[in-house]
């Protein structure tokens, strides 16, 4: 195993890539349980309100561009992709089975931010054990966003070691990318 | 409690190895040997340890409980004494004036203008007040998962050093390179695969 902060900072494009890649299957719709196998009744997820891109194949600089607001101007993101940015940050609407979650992923470090679970489904209990009841449905909450995120990324980790990655997946990407104008 | 407001920032980590022994009795050891001191050391610029979730600022893991179904659950605290610079200009000045005029001197030294800094910071940290930040912790051990309340890079560091000498076992925050190497299902030829692996390019 590699040192951990080499490992962190020689395979975070996995992360941005990542984070791309979720974008695509968001705006495109596609059927995540199919694809992942996941044994949920429903699994949706949808881009929220912010989406961070970064673009360092220029020379002297590297270009940061954020886009906020609920449905906002996603084709600004669209264009930055093409011209060869990558996400780093991406806000997610996920529905799992019920419940819906919303918070922003960073693709380097995996770090979850403004993580809201479903309000709390109450307890007719008083006291210590309505806090515990409390806690652990929030502990339960975490837990299932992640592994969700645990699930994403093995998917998407087995497309890309595999063959057709790169005559599969990436020219699907490309193609979205490419059919903005 | 920031663990039940309505919005949270996360890290994680995964624990590589698990306990020999009963790991309840395990886990309130490393706790209650490592939770804060319920003095504040007047001399120390920072103190961290352990503190039950319920009562933050009564380190007592006897009376408070950590365990919240198949969850554990407490909080890092991290105690921070900062003197501002300003302030310590201005107890500096204060007392290079009080100094010149006692001796009838017109100038001090180098050395002795660094002799009253010291001195000042010395007795300003003695009388300031720490300021306590507070971080939940939430260990699923079953999944050999901890989640830490917070994404502050020092909190993170001083919770994976505190965390180690606690429990005796190594938290690994998690990132892409992690997670291939120690959360994922793939074969080490995947794997392999993975690592040499360029961008995906997907623009080009």
């Amino acid at each position: 195993m590699l040192d951990i902060s080499t490992g962190y900072n020689k395979y975070k494009f996995i992360g941005n890539d990542f984070l791309t890649w979720i974008w695509y299957l968001a705006e495109n719709d596609l059927n995540l349980l199919s694809l992942t196998g996941a044994d949920y009744k429903n699994l949706t997820l949808e881009i929220g309100n912010s989406l961070v891109l970064e673009n360092d194949k220029k020379k002297d600089a590297r270009e940061k561009i954020t886009i906020k607001g609920d449905k906002a101007g996603l084709e600004e993101g669209l264009t930055a992709l093409k011209k060869g940015a990558v996400v780093t940050e991406i806000n997610l609407l996920l529905t799992l089975d019920e419940d819906e979650f919303k918070f922003t992923i960073k693709g380097e470090s995996f770090n979850v931010t403004g993580l809201k679970t479903p309000s709390s489904k109450g307890s007719q209990d008083t006291g210590s054990d309505e806090l515990e009841g409390s806690v652990i449905e929030k502990a339960y909450f975490c837990d299932r966003v992640f592994d969700v995120l645990d699930i994403l990324f093995n998917t998407y980790m087995e497309r890309r070691a595999s063959e057709s990655f790169r005559s599969e997946d990436v020219k699907k990407i490309k193609s979205w990318i490419e059919s903005y104008n | 409690m920031g663990f039940l407001s309505a919005t949270s920032s996360i890290s994680r980590y995964h624990i590589d190895d698990s306990f020999e022994d009963s790991v309840m009795e395990t886990v309130r050891d490393g706790l209650a040997e490592y939770a804060i001191p319920k003095i504040e050391n007047e001399y120390s610029e920072l103190s961290v340890g352990w503190v039950p979730f319920e009562s933050p600022y009564d380190p007592d893991f006897e009376k408070n409980s950590f365990v919240f179904g198949t969850f554990f659950l407490f909080h890092l605290r991290v105690d921070k004494k900062s003197v501002p610079a300003k302030l310590v200009k201005k107890h500096v000045s204060i007392e290079t004036a009080r100094r010149l005029e006692k001796s009838g001197r017109e100038f001090i030294s180098k050395n002795e203008k660094a002799e009253i800094k010291e001195e000042v910071l010395d007795r300003l940290l003695r009388e300031i007040p720490s300021v306590p930040n507070i971080y939940e912790v939430l260990w699923n051990y079953e999944k050999s998962t901890v989640y830490l309340y917070t994404t502050q890079k020092a909190a993170n560091e001083i919770f994976e050093t505190l965390f180690s000498k606690s429990f005796n076992l190594k938290p690994i925050r998690l990132f892409p390179y992690t997670m291939v190497e120690k959360r994922s299902s793939l074969s080490d030829k995947k794997k392999d695969i993975i690592y040499n692996t360029a961008p995906a390019g997907y623009s080009r």
